[in-house]
């Protein structure tokens, strides 16, 4: 293994990744942007749910949150696609405190309900009239999209929008991903797990519980507020119903179909929503959220940790 | 010397032979063909509104009885429709893939305005026709601004307007009370009772919405029969319409009752809000309510009863949905066949706003389709009727253009 | 006067829905401590079975007791084959796999019984025996019926060898086998009475809301508020719950917030419930030992 640096994969990997939206039909690399977009949500919701044994059904709300953040600056204050994700993450990075705070004296089941609680309240609060002038009511906003900043062609094809968005979600994921990463491995990935495993002994060791817990919600709503502004700007609209419960629920799918806990398992969980609904279709026209529940429920008793804790098991070779 | 003249004579002629059969086998877009017609549509079939599934089965399976008598004009239908499941970003997903990926010809019978306006921008851009939109909301007939998208059911605004016309004639001093579904449909629906009122609008003194999410209606109506109005405008999805119906004969009131005709279904609304409790109900429609007995010796409900006992085995035939299907389906092939052998996108779109006087077996007697380059509103014609307990009697004169 | 009393009463009659469905969600919880998420997709497709029935000619409360039956056999099955591999897992797997089978049984409604929505026929007269002006003869009658759920179930926890093992199992399940509890049937009988009871629920509600496969979407919402309100393993507590749930979703939308936020209401009260009074009004307080 050591004959091949960790730098030459990942100069490959790089490589191969500038060079596949130009191989690929415009169309693939609006899917392909959609799944990087769902993967950074569901890295966030893994953080609170997968890391910090929060379960969150709701996640959608942030998601929603971030998305109309991104559509009402873009539309009314004439941001820029690429200005709205900061202040998407600071937006839902508060918002997530907020829901953190309740969040403290919740456990397990209760948490779950209060979360599926605001999944569902959130398309008829987001039809609300009094905001209706910014977030364009029942009817949403339509985005358009950045254009690429300059003229390019590669291999024949040339650098479109959703190329050019291909390159930007990336831009946008990779240090999400590696952020996230670190995080984990440092001194706070730590507390964050003691508080899930064992949080009276946690507590009693001296890691300040509240604090630990509504940072997670926070950082955690900060990703998935992130994501939201990217979609976003992808699909070049929001309106009240892209964001129901289904989304919640779409991304808790993610989340244990690339494995609780695992930073690059996200990846998976991105690509098993985005593209799954669509094998489904063909199956059967009520399949989808057949093949979901029956999916998610299969993984449960299989695989409880995910597409990664089957990668782990086939190339660390020994029973554990 | 006449050897080669004769080769060449036999170049020119091969030449013209060619050139002229390339003619004649006509011009084609992405998705059209001398075989084939690859047309695209998308409706929920999964979801919260997967009732309105049942319209793209219906329009499968007109084109597939329209392919076992030839086709048109020699080229068979290849209809490909997915499930949007009433969500605007995957209706964004589905028809970019239906676009560049299948390279249909065009779309049609899209249903749903979310899903409809999240790809209104999109087909304008690329082109493509957005056919016959399966929505009423009013602002799909603009050919100016999106000379691409097209409805064809008659718009909601359109229809408040002949409420407030009939008010205003019959109950002039009347006082209204409005219970409407919180989007845009219903919306829409306010805006054309309003519009019409014009400077009455003030008769309309007590307005609730709900949401789908709402369990029950008992709250706005209870609000809304406590107002003291004597006029009731019934904005609602058949479900909520049946339970508003119902409601409103338990709790005794008896107001001049207009439901919109979304919800006018016999076998969906009115029998199960309890015939009786409908009694006096006015309404509109432009097609023939298929579990209506007004149209069972019809010409034309036998004709669509033939087609669905073969082709919609086991289905119910008393479902409005699959006559609504029935209706784009037809508009559609009316479309096609006009376009002969010039199969371009461009000249859909054209045809589409070519459509003289053009009748169908379900459509109400007088009414018929109707387009020209600065009308996309292929009908326009309704007609107002009573619910008598047993069906729908037709009144009145057809209201909108003769 | 007159509106106010019937925002009053029909709150009431909507109340007693959301009483019966907390009644169910309140069952599982009292014998397994869980939460079930899938209890309305449950009663739904439990509904649809009574419809059918009743569509090919079986007369009604023949029907009713049927489904009653069925619905309280497939709760069992249910447990013994999806809960039970994760019976000793963390919460959240429990919680995914309970949502993992509201999503198949929603998905099965719309399948097998299809998507239109279907008229459900009260077996209650129409006209109420009592105060008529103010509520229906529906509306009277399944309030009897939540009612009498909720003493049946009230006297068998309190009453029978069989409700004294549950509540045992569910309290604590390690001392409960040492004597000689089988504590995972206990767990599937839970299961089977709050799917028995959620049945109940579905075909109270069906004449008034229509049945189609999303009949249940926001009313577990409710549900949920009214068990949490009533505390969550006080059965008592969840149908005053839904009581209190059902008047004041009426009231606040009819003259203080309109009918545009009625699902935030629930959303508040269940936040609002969980962080201040997490016990509910009538739920007993636990303390956890270190």
């Amino acid at each position: 293994m050591k004959f091949i640096s960790t730098r030459l994969i990942w100069l490959v990997v790089l490589a191969g990744l500038f060079v596949l939206p130009f191989l690929l039909p415009n169309f693939r690399v609006f899917q392909i942007n959609l799944m990087i977009v769902y993967a950074i949500a569901v890295l966030g919701l893994n953080l609170l749910t997968g890391y910090a044994g929060q379960i969150s059904l709701g996640h959608g709300a942030f998601y929603a949150i971030g998305a109309y953040a991104a559509a009402i600056l873009m539309e009314h204050a004439g941001f820029s696609a690429y200005a709205t994700l900061p202040v998407a993450a600071v937006v839902c990075f508060g918002a997530g405190v907020l829901m953190g705070f309740p969040a403290l004296r919740l456990g397990g089941h209760y948490l779950a309900l209060a979360t599926f609680a605001l999944a569902m309240a959130v398309p008829q609060l987001l039809k609300y009239k009094a905001i209706a002038p910014y977030t364009g009511g029942v009817q949403g906003i339509v985005l358009s999209k950045p254009n690429p900043p300059f003229e390019f062609r590669f291999l024949g094809a040339p650098l479109t929008e959703d190329r050019w968005l291909f390159f930007v979600t990336l831009a946008v994921a990779l240090p999400l991903f590696l952020l996230a990463s670190n995080l984990i491995k440092g001194r706070i990935g730590r507390a964050i797990v003691a508080i899930r495993d064992q949080p009276i002994a946690a507590g009693a060791l001296g890691v300040n519980l509240a604090w630990v817990k509504t940072l997670t919600f926070g950082v955690s709503a900060a990703y998935t507020g992130i994501a939201g502004a990217l979609g976003a700007v992808v699909i070049a609209f929001v309106a009240p119903d892209s964001f129901t419960s289904f989304l919640s629920i779409s991304l808790l799918v993610g989340v244990v179909v690339g494995g609780l806990g695992s930073i690059w398992g996200a990846l998976f969980g991105a690509a098993f929503i985005q593209f799954v609904p669509n094998v489904a279709d063909e199956i059967s026209k009520s399949a989808p959220w057949a093949v979901y529940g029956a999916i998610l429920i299969t993984l449960i008793y299989v695989a409880p940790g995910g597409v990664m804790s089957l990668f782990k098991k086939l190339t660390s070779g020994d029973a554990k | 010397m006449k050897s080669s003249l004769k080769s060449i004579a036999l170049a020119i002629g091969l030449a013209l032979s060619v050139g002229a059969s390339s003619w004649a086998t006509g011009t084609y877009d992405s998705g059209a063909s001398d075989s084939e017609i690859k047309v695209g549509n998308m409706v929920p079939y999964s979801g919260p509104a997967s009732a309105y599934g049942l319209i793209g089965t219906a329009i499968g399976a007109y084109f597939k009885s329209v392919n076992d008598q030839g086709g048109i004009n020699g080229r068979k239908i290849n209809f490909i429709s997915l499930d949007d499941m009433y969500s605007p970003p995957k209706a964004v997903e589905q028809a970019r893939k239906l676009v560049e990926q299948e390279e249909v010809l065009f779309l049609m019978a899209t249903l749903g305005t979310p899903s409809n306006s999240a790809i209104h921008e999109y087909m304008n851009k690329k082109k493509v026709p957005q056919l016959f939109v399966n929505t009423g909301a009013t602002k799909w007939g603009n050919p100016t601004g999106y000379p691409w998208t097209m409805g064809l059911q008659p718009n909601y605004q359109a229809e408040g307007k002949i409420y407030a016309a009939h008010i205003l004639k019959n109950h002039p001093n009347g006082k209204i009370a409005v219970l409407f579904q919180n989007d845009d449909y219903g919306k829409d629906y306010l805006k054309g009772l309003e519009d019409g009122l014009g400077d009455k609008k003030g008769m309309i003194i007590a307005r609730a919405s709900y949401e789908t999410s709402d369990p029950t209606m008992d709250n706005q109506m209870v609000s809304l029969k406590s107002s003291g109005a004597d006029i009731f405008f019934n904005v609602t999805t058949p479900k909520f319409a049946a339970q508003a119906i119902k409601k409103a004969a338990e709790l005794g009131w008896k107001p001049v009752h207009y439901l919109n005709s979304v919800s006018a279904s016999v076998g969906s609304v009115m029998i199960p809000a309890g015939a009786e409790n409908g009694i006096g109900v006015i309404s509109s429609n432009y097609f023939k309510d298929p579990a209506d007995p007004t149209w069972a010796k019809d010409k034309g409900f036998l004709a669509y009863k033939a087609w669905f006992d073969k082709y919609m085995p086991g289905a119910d035939i008393k479902e409005g949905f699959y006559t609504s299907g029935y209706i784009h389906a037809a508009a559609t092939v009316q479309v096609i066949r006009q376009a002969g052998n010039e199969l371009t996108r461009a000249n859909i779109m054209k045809q589409a706003a070519n459509l003289q006087n053009v009748e169908n077996d379900m459509l109400l007697p007088g009414v018929k389709f109707n387009t020209s380059p600065t009308d996309f509103y292929p009908i326009e014609n309704k007609q107002l009727m009573k619910w008598n307990g047993k069906s729908w009697e037709l009144f009145g004169e057809i209201f909108g253009p003769k | 006067m007159d509106s106010f009393l019937l925002q009053i009463f029909s709150g009431l009659a909507n109340g007693s829905i959301y009483a019966a469905l907390g009644l169910a969600l309140v069952m599982i919880y009292q014998s397994t401590h869980h939460i079930n998420f899938a209890q309305g997709e449950m009663a739904t497709f439990a509904t649809f079975i009574a419809w059918t029935l009743i569509e090919r000619g079986v007369p009604y409360w023949l029907a009713f007791f049927l489904t009653v039956g069925i619905a309280f056999v497939g709760g069992l099955l249910v447990q013994r084959i999806f809960i039970k591999p994760v019976e000793r897992a963390p919460v959240l797997n429990n919680v995914i796999v309970f949502v993992g089978l509201l999503v198949i049984f929603n998905a099965m409604s719309g399948w097998i019984f299809g998507q239109t929505v279907k008229a459900f026929n009260s077996p209650f007269p129409t006209t109420s025996l009592v105060l008529p002006q103010y509520i229906s003869g529906h509306q009277l009658g399944s309030l009897g019926v939540t009612l009498g759920v909720l003493l049946v179930v009230f006297l068998f926890f309190k009453y029978t060898p069989i409700g004294l093992a549950m509540r045992a199992a569910a309290q604590n399940p390690d001392s409960a086998s040492l004597v000689g509890i089988p504590v995972s049937w206990m767990l599937a009988l839970g299961w089977g009475l709050a799917s028995a009871i959620g049945a109940v629920a579905g075909m109270m509600m069906a004449p008034v809301v229509f049945l189609d496969p999303n009949m249940m979407g926001g009313i577990l919402l409710y549900g949920f508020a009214a068990a949490l309100l009533g505390g969550i393993d006080n059965p008592w507590g969840a149908v005053v719950g839904g009581f209190i749930v059902g008047v004041l979703e009426n009231i606040l939308g009819a003259y203080v917030i309109g009918t545009e936020l009625k699902l935030s209401v629930a959303l508040v009260l269940i936040v609002g419930t969980l962080t201040l009074m997490p016990n509910g009004l009538f739920g007993r307080k636990v303390v956890t030992r270190v």
